[in-house]
C-alpha cells in the first residue's frame, strides 16, 4: 500500500506539470487544445532522442520543454494564420506529432533504463517536488506580470486586449507555446520515471489533464485565494490517487481510461447538481412560483 | 478631425445576399464636438463604427484622423487614437480580473507590455481618485472581480478605461442601451462629464432621441447608408426629430421613456 501511495504521489506530481500546462489553454485562454495528445509523447520521445544522443539528463529534460513549445507554434499557425478551428488545429498537430514521434527514434517503444535520468542519486519524489514547486512559482510570477495579465485578458475578452493597443494573437501564441512546453516537459519526466518512451502514452492524456483541473476546481471551490496553479497540482494528485485506489480495488489497468472519463463526468455533474447549487435552483423556483 | 471620404462597403460580396451598406459615403466630424448618430437597425451605424475602429475593412475610401491616414492601421494600432465603449457592459472589461487589475491594464494602454509586475501599489491612490469621480463606490472594491459588478458599474468602468488616456476620438456604441433607464441616465451623465472635462471628440450611436437632443452638439441621421439629416443641436426639436425618424423608418417606434 505504501508503494502505491508513493507511486501515486510521484505520478501525480508529474501530471501536475501537465495540468498546469493545460490550465493555460483550457482555463486561461478558453482554448480546447487537443495537441496535448501528441505533445506528451513528443516530450518522451524528445527526451529519448536527446539522452541517447549523449546529452545529460537535465539538459535533455530542459530541451524537451524548449522543443515542446514548437507544438504550440504549429497549433497557433493552423488556428490563427490558416484560420482552422481550434479543436481541429489541435488534432492535426497531434496527428503530425504522432509521425514525428515515430521518426525521432525510428521505433514506437524505447527502453531508457540503461541511460541516466534526473532522478538519479535522489528520491524521485524529492526531485519531482522541487520541479513542481519551481514550475508553479515561475508560473505564478509570470501570471502577475503585464504580459501574464494580458494572457488572462485574451482568454477573457479579446476586444479589450485590442483596445489596449495589443495584438491578442500574440498572447494566444505565448499561451499555446508555454502550455505545450510544459506538457512536453511532463512527458519527458514520465518517460524517465517509467524507464521507457511509449507512442501510445499520449492517448487519453487530455482527459487526465482536464480531470485534474476540474477536480482541483471542484474540491476547493470556496477557497478563492487558491491560485489556479495550486488547484491544478492538488487536482492532479487527487486524480492519480483515485485511479490508484481503483486499481488497488481490483480493476485492471486497461479499465483506467473509462475510469478517467467517469471521474470527469462525476465531478462535472457534481458541479452542476451539487447540494448548494440545487438548493439555489429550488429557491429560485419557489420564488418564481410565488410570483405566478 | 475625423474625415471619411468615398467610403464603400459591401457585405457578402459575390453571394445572393450581397448587401451594399455604403456607396460613396462622406462624413466629417469636428474637433471637440459630440455627434449623435441616429438611425434604424441596419442603416449602417455600427458598420461605420466598425470601419472607423478597424474591426471591418472597407473596399474603398480614405479615413483620416487629425490629418493622418489610418486606413492601413489594424484595430489594435488604431486603439492609440480611438477609444470605444460597446453596448455590452462586459465588452470593455476583463470580467475575471479585479477592478484594480483592469484599471492597471488600461493605464498601460498603448505602452509596451513587459515582464514587469503589473500591479503597482504606489499607483493605487491615483486610481482610487479616478474611480471616485464615478461616484459608485468602486474605489472601495478595488480587489473585487469585475464579473461581480452590476451592468451599470461595469459600463461606467469601461467608460473610464476607454477615456483614461484621452483618446482623440471616442466611439460610444449604444453604450447605455443595455442598462435600465435610471442607470442609463447616470452613465450618460458620467459620460458627458468625462468628455466635457477632457474635451474629447465623440461619436455616439443612440436609439434614444431624447439623449441625442440633450447631450450632443450635432445630430446626424442615417438611412440605408446615407446621411438624411445633419443639423447642429438647437436647430431641431425632439418632436421634429422623432417625426423625421418615424417617417423614414417604416414607423419604427423611438419613444423610449426616460
Amino acid at each position: 500500500m505504501n508503494t502505491l501511495i508513493l507511486t501515486s504521489i510521484e505520478q501525480g506530481l508529474i501530471f501536475s506539470v501537465l495540468a498546469i500546462g493545460v490550465t493555460i489553454t483550457f482555463k486561461i485562454l478558453d482554448f480546447a487544445d487537443m495537441s496535448v495528445e501528441g505533445t506528451f509523447p513528443f516530450g518522451a520521445f524528445l527526451f529519448a532522442r536527446l539522452i541517447t544522443t549523449g546529452f545529460s539528463p537535465l539538459m535533455s529534460t530542459l530541451l524537451s520543454f524548449a522543443f515542446g513549445t514548437f507544438a504550440g507554434l504549429l497549433t497557433y499557425t493552423l488556428h490563427i494564420k490558416l484560420k482552422i478551428q481550434a479543436l481541429l488545429s489541435g488534432i492535426l498537430t497531434a496527428s503530425i506529432l504522432y509521425t514525428i514521434n515515430l521518426r525521432l527514434n525510428g521505433k514506437s517503444n524505447i527502453g531508457l533504463f540503461s541511460y541516466g535520468s534526473i532522478y538519479d542519486g535522489a528520491e524521485p519524489v524529492i526531485v519531482l517536488i522541487i520541479i513542481v514547486i519551481v514550475v508553479k512559482i515561475l508560473m505564478d510570477i509570470f501570471l502577475k506580470t503585464e504580459v501574464g495579465y494580458l494572457l488572462i485578458a485574451t482568454g477573457d475578452n479579446e476586444t479589450l486586449v485590442k483596445s489596449l493597443g495589443e495584438d491578442s494573437h500574440k498572447y494566444k501564441l505565448i499561451g499555446l507555446m508555454l502550455s505545450n512546453g510544459l506538457v512536453s516537459l511532463s512527458g519527458a519526466l514520465m518517460s524517465q520515471y517509467l524507464g521507457f518512451a511509449e507512442i501510445t502514452s499520449g492517448a487519453g492524456i487530455i482527459i487526465v489533464a482536464i480531470a485534474s483541473i476540474i477536480i482541483g476546481d471542484t474540491i476547493l471551490r470556496k477557497r478563492s485565494f487558491l491560485k489556479t496553479t495550486t488547484r491544478a497540482i492538488i487536482g492532479a494528485l487527487i486524480y492519480k490517487f483515485i485511479g490508484a485506489v481503483a486499481i488497488d480495488l481490483g480493476l485492471a489497468p486497461t479499465d483506467l481510461r473509462a475510469i478517467n472519463a467517469i471521474i470527469v463526468i462525476l465531478f462535472l455533474s457534481y458541479n452542476t447538481f451539487s447540494p448548494v447549487k440545487m438548493r439555489k435552483v429550488k429557491e429560485i423556483k419557489v420564488v418564481e412560483e410565488a410570483k405566478c | 478631425m475625423l474625415n471619411i471620404k468615398n467610403l464603400m462597403k459591401t457585405f457578402n460580396i459575390g453571394t445572393d445576399y450581397e448587401l451594399q451598406i455604403f456607396n460613396n459615403f462622406n462624413i466629417h466630424i469636428n474637433k471637440g464636438e459630440c455627434t449623435a448618430i441616429l438611425g434604424a437597425n441596419g442603416c449602417g451605424k455600427s458598420t461605420l463604427f466598425n470601419i472607423i475602429s478597424g474591426v471591418l475593412m472597407q473596399e474603398n475610401g480614405i479615413i483620416t484622423l487629425n490629418g493622418r491616414n489610418i486606413n492601413k492601421l489594424k484595430e489594435n494600432e488604431r486603439a492609440q487614437f480611438i477609444g470605444r465603449v460597446h453596448q455590452n457592459p462586459s465588452a470593455g472589461v476583463s470580467p475575471s480580473l479585479t477592478i484594480l487589475e483592469n484599471i492597471s491594464l488600461s493605464d498601460k494602454k498603448c505602452q509596451k507590455f513587459t515582464l514587469k509586475k503589473l500591479i503597482n501599489r504606489n499607483k493605487t491612490e491615483g486610481f482610487k481618485e479616478i474611480l471616485r469621480t464615478l461616484d459608485l463606490g468602486l474605489e472601495n472594491k478595488l480587489d473585487t472581480e469585475v464579473k461581480y459588478l452590476s451592468g451599470g458599474q461595469r459600463q461606467s468602468l469601461s467608460l473610464l478605461m476607454a477615456t483614461m488616456n484621452k483618446p482623440e476620438l471616442l466611439l460610444l456604441d449604444e453604450h447605455t442601451a443595455a442598462l435600465d433607464p435610471k442607470t442609463s441616465r447616470l452613465v450618460m451623465e458620467k459620460t458627458q462629464e468625462l468628455i466635457k472635462i477632457q474635451n474629447i471628440t465623440t461619436m455616439m450611436i443612440s436609439h434614444n432621441v431624447r439623449d441625442a437632443v440633450k447631450y450632443s452638439d450635432r445630430i446626424i441621421m442615417l438611412d440605408k447608408g446615407e446621411i438624411i439629416l445633419d443639423v447642429k443641436n438647437g436647430q431641431i426639436t425632439e418632436k421634429e426629430l422623432l417625426n423625421i425618424y418615424n417617417s423614414r423608418n417604416y414607423g419604427s417606434p423611438l419613444t423610449e421613456a426616460v
